[in-house]
């Protein structure tokens, strides 16, 4: 049997963390672009739209990522197609920050007041110069706290793509536990690297929320 | 393609997994809420010390994923001689979860009561008692209330994970299901609308409840 030593099970959870930090930030960017495109489509006034993006939202607040994990590995091997637990982990992980990334948006979108789309639409501005010139410049502002917030959900949430087999923190624990019979050394070790990972973006988003707060 | 006849053979194996995930969520959504709001009060008008460890507790489970803190429960722990069945390492690892996010949600509610209301019941002459349940509670938890809504139906939706060691709730169910017809996607989807249903449920009769809870404000 191989013998592992303190550092071995640190150097190989560090190497698992890696694919951890990846597969979040690739998720991250991934729902970001999808949300931008949703929150683009609520702000259209077409209503069968706006509603399309409500069902999409509730679909997937509605149920566990894992479900979601599952559907996206299964749903898509059903079609035909190979999918690696990585791809499907990815999929899953952006369809899901999308759908909260855009609640979140909405949110610090529509604490603008009506008044200054009305204004400026009076003024003869486009819908496009409108987002450009007076809504986004806001809403950023007050959006980005709770986005960065959020990212912590997405780190988390990487966590159950060790389910469907993809190797990245969790299921390196879990498969070191097995190979060192020391659970209780070895998940308290994965707990701390994602502590790590995470502590650092939620002091920064309170941190923002309470510079951007001020500032207004 | 899709076909779900397969799965009605399996009907009572769900319904058996739905019933054992309400339970659990309605046990966790109490513990879970009743810790809460003890370590809200603590981290608002206890000392230095329970500040300092309310804080530590909550920033370290927010800041860790749901897997593995139940893992290290159920796995981690019996290496130290604390042996616990699957259920109750749910149990405890749910309330511990939902407990640390309340603990948030709640604080922010405590925090919204302006301080002259404190003090007036200070001045009546009330206990501290009195005037957390009298004065406080009402409408720090009318505040909050749709937050803490969405806390309990989003560890609702994580009790998912608690499959993975081996309790039979839906996710279990949806597991040896699609291991026996092999209707995965079929098996998951419905399982996830199961959830979905359960979610809104929730919402619902977390409205009720609410309706019933702050109902003095129509009264007076």
């Amino acid at each position: 049997m191989i013998e592992f030593s303190n550092y071995d099970i640190i150097r190989n959870l560090i190497f698992a963390a890696q694919w951890t930090v990846l597969l979040s930030l690739v998720a991250f960017i991934g729902g970001t672009l999808v949300a931008l495109a949703l929150t683009a489509l609520r702000l259209t006034r077409n209503s069968i739209l706006q509603k399309l993006v409500a069902v999409y939202i509730e679909l997937f607040q509605g149920t566990p990522l894992l479900m979601q994990m599952f559907l996206c590995f299964f749903g898509v091997s059903l079609l035909g197609y190979e999918i690696s637990a990585w791809s499907a982990a990815i999929l899953a992980l952006t369809l899901f920050t999308s759908a909260f990334l855009v609640e979140i948006w909405r949110g610090c979108i529509d604490t603008l007041p009506k008044g200054q789309w009305e204004a400026s639409r009076c003024l003869g501005m486009s819908f496009l110069q409108i987002l450009r010139h007076i809504i986004l410049p806001q809403a950023l502002r007050v959006a980005i706290a709770p986005t960065v917030g959020f990212s912590v959900q997405v780190v988390k949430g990487t966590a159950l793509a060790s389910v469907i087999g993809f190797v990245e923190l969790t299921k390196a624990g879990t498969m070191l536990n097995n190979a060192t019979f020391e659970p209780f050394k070895v998940f308290a070790m994965v707990a701390v690297i994602y502590f790590l990972l995470c502590y650092p973006l939620s002091l920064s988003s309170k941190i923002l929320e309470k510079k951007f707060n001020v500032s207004r | 393609m899709l076909y779900f006849g397969d799965l009605l053979p399996y009907s009572d194996v769900f319904f058996g997994g739905l019933i054992t995930t309400v339970e659990l969520t309605v046990l966790t959504t109490f513990l879970g809420i009743a810790l809460g709001t003890l370590c809200a009060v603590l981290r608002q008008y206890g000392g230095a010390t329970p500040r300092r460890i309310v804080a530590s507790y909550v920033e370290l489970i927010r800041n860790t994923p749901f897997i593995v803190q139940l893992f290290f429960i159920f796995f981690g722990l019996p290496a130290i001689g604390v042996m616990l069945t699957p259920w109750q390492a749910s149990v405890i690892a749910l309330t511990i979860n939902l407990g640390a996010y309340s603990t948030e949600i709640i604080r922010a509610g405590l925090g919204s009561i302006p301080k002259g209301q404190v003090e007036a019941a200070k001045v009546l002459g009330m206990t501290f008692r009195q005037t957390l349940t009298r004065v406080i509670f009402v409408p720090a938890f009318e505040k909050i209330y749709p937050a803490l809504t969405s806390q309990c139906i989003i560890v609702m939706l994580g009790s998912a994970v608690i499959s993975q060691i081996s309790v039979e709730e839906l996710t279990y169910a949806a597991n040896l299901v699609q291991s026996r017809n092999f209707r995965a996607f079929e098996s998951y989807l419905v399982t996830a609308l199961l959830y979905l249903g359960l979610a809104m449920m929730m919402r619902y009769v977390f409205k009720l409840i609410g309706k019933r809870l702050f109902s003095f404000r129509e009264s007076s």
